[in-house]
């Protein structure tokens, strides 16, 4: 294993949380950003270990700089791996979403994802190694009503990450993709009961996922074995979209 | 004597290119005459900026495309630190 510094954004909660926890225990060094300050200190708190976890807004490029350069003056190590996982949703129907909703949505999931890779990217194409994996959504591949900003998002990523991927694959730097379907997170609480009736019609096996399930495939894409792969999407959805 | 700016440039695109150092002078490029990808083009760059301990800024960087380039604008930002 690489040794340099993993990065998960939104690790506070749901599935950036599981996948954080799950790096600490594999022995890498991990950093986790929240919204929050409180949820700064949780992630502290949850690792044992002073500046693990840090403030960041993707809305913000400045918040992002700040970050980067917080971390370097605190941490030593390089930053080998970044897992992009931090995503919010502003759901509505196409007719009714604001101009807000959808700038949110893509400032958030895609360009804030865009700048904080960007800045990252520089150290790993000196080091000549990286592993950047993307969280997006399975929903960037199939139709959601109330998602087109969200949708959209996703779909922007993946597109980000097989250019990105054909730029640096050269200098032993790997960019993937991992498609979460429908997980057991804060995210999925809001959707309603009865549309979660619904949903479990599409899905093979018939539950959630878990948010363990997408950490393992996150720890993979990370790990030695999958030097091979790069520009690649990993579904991790029971089932519900076999491409 | 130290090595001038040009003679550390020509160092740095030698050994990150791997081209022949005869084939080097102030007036090749990059990419037209030394074979170089647009990537290599940016990590020539961030290896300028490593030998030089300096920041090229990005617009600048932009324009930068061959040896004598990198030595002009190099001796700029050297200027200007000292």
């Amino acid at each position: 294993m690489k040794q340099g510094i993993a990065i998960v954004t939104g690790a506070s909660r749901g599935i950036g949380k599981e996948i954080l926890t799950s790096l600490v225990q594999s022995g890498h060094k991990v950093i986790g950003t929240a919204t929050t300050t409180n949820g700064a200190a949780a992630i502290s708190e949850m690792i044992g270990r002073e500046k693990s976890g840090y403030v960041l807004d993707l809305s913000d490029r400045e918040s992002i700089v700040r970050l980067v350069q917080s971390i370097k003056q605190d941490h030593s190590e390089p930053i080998s791996y970044l897992v992009n996982n931090a995503g919010i949703t502003q759901d509505n129907l196409m007719l009714r979403m604001k101009p807000d909703q959808w700038m949110n949505v893509l400032n958030v999931n895609l360009t804030g994802t865009f700048h904080l890779t960007q800045l990252l990217l520089k150290d790993m194409l000196k080091a000549r190694w990286g592993r950047i994996v993307n969280i997006s959504s399975i929903v960037g591949s199939i139709g959601n009503p109330g998602q087109v900003n969200y949708a959209a998002s996703k779909a922007g990523l993946e597109a980000m990450t097989r250019c990105l991927a054909a730029e640096v694959a050269a200098r032993q730097i790997t960019v993937n993709a991992v498609l979460p379907g429908y997980i057991q997170s804060d995210m999925s609480e809001q959707i309603s009961e009865g549309h979660k009736e619904k949903v479990l019609e599409h899905i093979a096996m018939k539950r959630f996922g878990s948010p363990a399930d997408v950490a393992h495939a996150v720890e993979f894409l990370l790990s030695d074995g999958a030097a091979y792969m790069t520009g690649q999407r990993i579904v991790v959805d029971g089932g519900m979209y076999m491409l | 004597m130290s090595e001038t700016v040009y003679e550390r440039v020509k160092k740095v695109v030698v050994e990150h290119l791997g081209v022949d150092p005869d084939q080097v002078s102030e007036s090749s490029s990059f990419m037209g005459d030394l074979g170089a990808d647009s990537l290599d083009q940016v990590e020539l760059l961030l290896a300028f900026e490593e030998e030089f301990d300096c920041v090229i800024p990005e617009d600048e960087a932009e324009s930068i495309a061959s040896v004598g380039e990198a030595v002009q604008a190099i001796n700029e930002l050297l200027d200007k630190a000292s």
